[in-house]
């Protein structure tokens, strides 16, 4: 199969991904895509804690990532990506054409952003990096959980 | 020492109505704080946790043993001092609690476990 989704979450893996995208999709594979986690033994085992053992989680820089992506695209299994703010998805983007769509599926609320949906909070400039990489060519939607409605990013950015 | 309370920590409304049935059950209001993950990232959870803890020793009593509850609470014990963290809080273990805080965190964190365990049966099939 593939890598079916690609998602911008600052929870990174919990449990809407595991259980609400994991489930349905029967995804056998994360990868979680952080420059800070990728360098923490200790971060790593927190973030493995939240996941069932039959579904390997793979850490890897953003870097890294995009030296891998046309290896896990091509795995025979499903998989999830994540990455944990707007920066490291269009960094990926750019460092990796192969990369055709981003969810933003939890944004949350900081100095210096305002409320663009329930679950997406987004400064200026970050709403234009989301501009910037759905105007490349990603199809740039936002959603939380697999039930409601892919939001495009006309709507909210 | 100042006496030990417990934070829950849950998605949703899950920690808020455990405190009140702890309350309808005890009558004690005092020993529990709730914290929902609620519309918060990473950061303004920890900062929703720090709120709760404020001073003195603690145990933070998680809904689920991984997701952003788990995490941010287990890296809120690594940096602070007289915090343990429990997951897969249930009603049994903080009843059992509320009566037993005159012990450390990791002590009333074990004994939690147990009271907790113990509770889960099968009483009809």
């Amino acid at each position: 199969m593939t890598l079916a989704l690609y998602r911008i979450d600052d929870r990174l893996i919990h449990g809407q991904v595991v259980v609400g995208w994991g489930q349905p999709l029967n995804a056998s594979f994360i990868v979680l895509v952080d420059d800070e986690v990728s360098s923490s033994d200790w971060e790593q085992d927190l973030y493995r804690m939240g996941v069932p053992p039959q579904i390997e989680v793979i850490f890897a820089s953003v870097d890294h990532a995009a030296a891998m992506l046309t290896t896990w695209e091509a795995d025979e299994r499903v998989g999830i990506l994540l990455v944990g703010d707007v920066e490291s998805a269009l960094a990926l983007a750019q460092r990796a054409p192969q990369v055709r769509r981003f969810n933003v599926g939890g944004v949350h609320h900081r100095t210096g952003r305002r409320e663009r949906l329930r679950f997406v909070y987004l400064s200026d400039e970050e709403a234009a990096k989301l501009r910037q990489l759905a105007a490349g060519g990603v199809d740039v939607t936002a959603q939380d959980v697999p039930t409601a409605r892919a939001i495009p990013v006309g709507e909210f950015t | 020492m100042s006496e030990l309370r417990g934070i829950i920590v849950s998605h949703a409304a899950v920690a808020h109505a455990l405190v009140a049935a702890v309350g309808v059950i005890t009558g004690i209001e005092d020993a529990l704080t709730s914290v929902s993950n609620e519309g918060c990232g990473t950061e303004a959870l920890a900062e929703r946790l720090r709120d709760a803890v404020g001073e003195g020793p603690a145990v933070l009593f998680v809904d689920l043993p991984g997701g952003s509850c788990m995490t941010s609470s287990t890296r809120y014990a690594k940096q602070h001092a007289d915090i343990a963290v429990v997951t897969g809080v249930n009603l049994a273990m903080l009843l059992d609690f509320v009566f037993h805080r005159d012990v450390t965190p990791a002590e009333a964190a074990r004994r939690a476990v147990d009271a907790g365990a113990k509770a889960i049966r099968v009483t009809a099939a």
